[in-house]
């Protein structure tokens, strides 16, 4: 990769370290969320619902700034976290964090879609063959929602891997710590002559945009064909 | 081994009290849709909690809404056949047959694979997945998968009304064997005369979410009062013997002395078998018909006469073979002046007979 400076290379190696982080870490709770809006009816339901579509029609400042208030060293949760050894603030671990709640939105959609197609007569079916509640949801609920699982990580990873507005406002845009692709991009345009290093990044995020689509595409291709059981 | 059931579960527009006990063989939850048989067998799986109620199997305590038991589904060790079948799509035929295995106590896993395997006919399928299968085998499948299982109580929800009629003449006999050969009871739901007269140990009729009427099939089917189903559909069920099997196509059975000829019937000679005789396929006579093409004639009492709101009646009839039920009209109810005591024959044309109404013990 002798076409990409340091700087340049050292941003997209951050990028896909965060935005992998930010996927692999929330996936769980993607789940979990998608889950009990999709099957469970509890008081707070509406309230869980905005919470979680909240980062998709806030402006991303808005985001990266509460989080900075709840994350940040001074912050409530911040002061706590940083007690036990977890510091997000200014490090890239804030930049996965900012990445995640952004792209969570995505994330549980696509997941939550797949739930609804799943029969709960089959769950059911499940129930009365022995298996309880955690044996149902691993042995049939999740194979079956396995392609919306992964569409939605794919999704909340190359969201991740734009993210830009809440990550610039929660952790800045230190190099080698949180200046990410966008971030990058954004700090090449602000220096004169620095748009070939712009345009160069500009490229690899397609590409790496265009690629991650591919390889949902074609996953969820073949896991569809396997689960469906034609 | 004995299930005993009692609740009250209340709809919007409906409401279920029914209380019946189902001992070992084949029970069978009779009535039309709507009269409350699954919210019945939907609670006593688990799936349902009803108002108010109580389930007992074999001593233990299934549900008893006044100490607040009722535990969930996967505790209650219950095999259910639904009409669906439910198969698990992302598993082949074998994944699925094996998947309530794994989840049964070790010392209860009696069933050998291998023997359902061959009893159900599975051995072509068990490498295919659900979405390859026709809708009997996937029936036969989800047969197969409750009794791995390990259940205490079967329970099967109208398994045959999603299939057309060839599949349901596939499946039933399945269903016979499982009588015959599974000690386990099995709560069958069905609205269904043909699968009545076959299959039941015990009948109980629903009617609007109360046991209209708990007995043998013969008992239920041939009770002029008891109709769940409407007079249409009405028909007694007689226990007779297969006597000989004639070079003309036709098989003559031995109904307590009465001889009966019916096409042709696939069980050997002297097994018990039962036979379904619609209500509205017999001709009643006030003396022994001569010069006539029904092969059938069985000499019978009148025990009564019910006449419905419509031009027609049901008239009970006591014969050595056991009760006949026979529907007419008014008009020749009068025309024949019948009255209960009279003596009349009853004539069955052979051909009347279904295929679907006739089952035993192979």
């Amino acid at each position: 990769m002798d076409w990409l400076g340091p700087e340049e290379w050292q941003a997209v190696a951050l990028s896909l370290k965060v935005a992998l982080w930010a996927t692999l870490a929330s996936l769980p709770f993607g789940i979990l969320a998608a889950y009990a809006l999709a099957r469970w009816s509890f008081p707070g339901k509406p309230l869980l619902n905005g919470l979680v579509h909240l980062p998709l029609i806030m402006p991303p400042v808005v985001t990266g700034y509460l989080l900075l208030l709840a994350f940040g060293t001074r912050g409530w949760l911040g002061g706590a976290l940083q007690e036990v050894g977890i510091v997000f603030a200014f490090r890239w671990t804030g930049a996965a964090l900012a990445a995640a709640v952004m792209a969570f939105p995505l994330m549980v959609r696509a997941i939550r879609l797949s739930l609804d197609a799943v029969d709960p007569k089959l769950e059911q079916a499940a129930a009365t063959l022995g298996a309880s509640r955690i044996w149902v949801f691993v042995t049939v609920t999740l194979p079956l929602i396995l392609p919306g699982v992964l569409a939605g990580a794919v999704l909340a990873f190359a969201k991740a891997m734009g993210e830009f507005g809440a990550t610039i406002t929660f952790v800045s845009n230190i190099p080698g710590q949180t200046q990410t692709v966008p971030s990058a991009i954004y700090a090449f345009l602000q220096v004169p002559g620095g748009e070939t290093s712009a345009l160069r990044l500009v490229a690899i995020a397609i590409v790496i945009a265009m690629a991650a689509l591919l390889a949902s595409e074609w996953i969820s291709v073949r896991v569809a064909r396997r689960v469906s059981g034609a | 081994m004995s299930l005993s059931v009692r609740l009250r579960h209340a709809f919007d527009a409906f409401s279920v009290d029914a209380a019946f006990e189902a001992p070992r063989g084949v029970t069978i939850l009779f009535g039309r849709s709507g009269s409350g048989k699954s919210t019945i067998v939907n609670a006593v799986a688990g799936l349902l909690t009803p108002d108010h109620g109580r389930i007992e199997l074999d001593g233990e305590i299934l549900l008893n809404t006044e100490t607040g038991l009722n535990p969930p589904p996967h505790r209650r060790r219950i095999g259910y056949i639904f009409q669906d079948a439910r198969l698990f799509p992302h598993l082949t035929v074998r994944r699925n047959l094996l998947y309530g295995r794994w989840f049964a106590p070790r010392a209860a896993r009696h069933e050998d694979m291998d023997r359902i395997v061959e009893m159900l006919g599975l051995g072509r399928l068990l490498g295919r997945r659900p979405g390859h299968l026709s809708g009997g085998e996937r029936q036969r499948v989800a047969i197969g998968r409750a009794l791995l299982a390990a259940p205490r109580l079967i329970l099967a929800d109208e398994p045959l009304a999603s299939l057309d009629e060839p599949r349901k003449a596939e499946i039933l006999p399945y269903f016979e064997r499982l009588r015959d050969e599974i000690s386990v009871p099995i709560l069958y739901v069905s609205h269904s005369g043909s699968e009545v007269a076959r299959l039941a140990t015990t009948v109980v009729a629903l009617e609007d979410g109360r046991v209209s009427r708990q007995g043998t099939a013969a008992e239920v089917l041939g009770d002029p009062m008891v109709m769940p189903l409407g007079v249409r559909n009405a028909g007694a069920v007689l226990e007779v013997t297969v006597a000989a099997h004639h070079p003309d196509g036709l098989s003559e059975l031995d109904a307590a002395g009465i001889p009966l000829l019916l096409p042709r019937v696939p069980y050997p000679v002297s097994a018990r078998i039962r036979i379904r005789i619609p209500a509205q396929d017999v001709i009643l006579a006030r003396e022994r018909p001569v010069g006539l093409s029904a092969l059938n004639v069985i000499p019978a009492t009148v025990e009564s006469i019910r006449e419905g709101g419509g031009p027609g009646a049901i008239v009970s009839l006591s014969t050595g073979a056991g009760r006949v039920l026979a529907r007419i009209t008014k008009r020749s109810a009068e025309m024949l002046d019948l009255s209960e005591g009279g003596a009349v024959f009853a004539i069955v044309k052979t051909l009347s007979i279904a295929p679907e109404d006739i089952g035993g013990e192979r």
